[in-house]
C-alpha cells in the first residue's frame, strides 16, 4: 500500500490538490471546494466548501467552511473548469427556496417509493434492499 | 493485480463507467491505480437523467469501490490473453 503516491501513470489525487473540485457523495450530496489534502483511502480535506443543492433547473449554495470527508463516502470527484463555471444553464436561487423545493421533491419521491413497495408486496416480492457498505480498504 | 494491469493496458481508450448509484459516465481512461480507482478525461453524459449537474467538470476521479461496471468495446480487449493471465494467477495463488 506504500509508495503508490509517486508511481507515474497511476490515478493519483495529488494532482488535484489546491484545485477547485466538485465531490459527489454516496448520499447524493454535492460539495464544491478547494482540495487541500488526500490520503490512500481518498479521505479529503476541502477548504471553502459549499454544499450545492440541485432541484430541476435551479440550484442553491450553502457555505460550509472546512470539510473532512471520509473516503468511503466519496462517489466521484471532478475538477471544475473555471472557464465555463460561470455560465451554467441553471438558475441560482436563495437557500430557503432551494431547501423548500428539495423538500417537495423528496416528498414526491417518498410517495412514489411507497407506491412501488406496495405493488411489490402485493406480488409477493421483497422491496429493494439498501446498498450495503463494502469496505475493501 | 491482474485487472490493474488490464486497465493500464486500456489507458487512452474510451470507456463507459457505470457506478453503483446508477450514474453512467463516458470518457477517456486517463489512469488507474491498485484500488482500481479510475481517472477519466473529456467526460460526457450517457444517461442525462441519472447524471448530477457536473456541467463544468471535464475530468473526474472515480473511487474504485463505487464502480459497478466498466464498459469497453469488444475489439479493445483480448479475451484469450485475459484467460491465460487469469489461469496463471490462479496457478500462482495455488502454490
Amino acid at each position: 500500500m506504500e509508495g503508490q503516491d509517486y508511481m507515474p501513470g497511476t490515478a493519483s489525487l495529488l494532482e488535484e490538490i489546491d484545485k477547485k473540485i466538485l465531490v459527489v457523495l454516496r448520499d447524493g450530496r454535492t460539495l464544491i471546494g478547494f482540495l487541500r489534502s488526500v490520503d490512500q483511502f481518498a479521505n479529503l480535506v476541502l477548504h471553502r466548501t459549499i454544499e450545492r443543492i440541485y432541484v430541476g433547473k435551479q440550484y442553491g449554495d450553502i457555505p460550509r467552511g472546512i470539510f473532512v470527508v471520509r473516503g468511503e463516502n466519496v462517489e466521484l470527484l471532478g475538477e471544475i473548469d473555471l472557464k465555463n463555471e460561470g455560465n451554467l444553464p441553471l438558475e441560482e436561487v436563495s437557500v430557503e427556496n432551494i431547501l423548500q423545493a428539495q423538500r417537495l421533491e423528496q416528498q414526491k419521491k417518498q410517495d412514489e417509493q411507497k407506491k412501488q413497495y406496495k405493488k411489490l408486496l402485493e406480488r409477493g416480492l421483497q422491496p429493494h434492499a439498501e446498498r450495503t457498505a463494502d469496505e475493501f480498504t | 493485480m491482474l485487472f490493474y494491469s488490464f486497465f493500464k493496458s486500456l489507458v487512452g481508450k474510451d470507456v463507459v463507467v457505470e457506478l453503483k448509484n446508477d450514474l453512467s459516465i463516458c470518457g477517456t481512461l486517463h489512469s488507474v491505480d491498485q484500488f482500481l480507482n479510475i481517472k477519466l478525461t473529456e467526460i460526457t453524459v450517457t444517461d442525462p437523467d441519472k447524471y448530477p449537474h457536473m456541467l463544468s467538470v471535464k475530468n473526474c476521479f472515480i473511487r474504485g469501490s463505487v464502480v459497478r461496471y466498466v464498459q469497453l468495446p469488444a475489439d479493445e480487449c483480448d479475451t484469450q490473453l485475459l484467460q491465460d493471465a487469469a489461469r496463471k494467477e490462479a496457478a500462482q495463488s495455488k502454490q
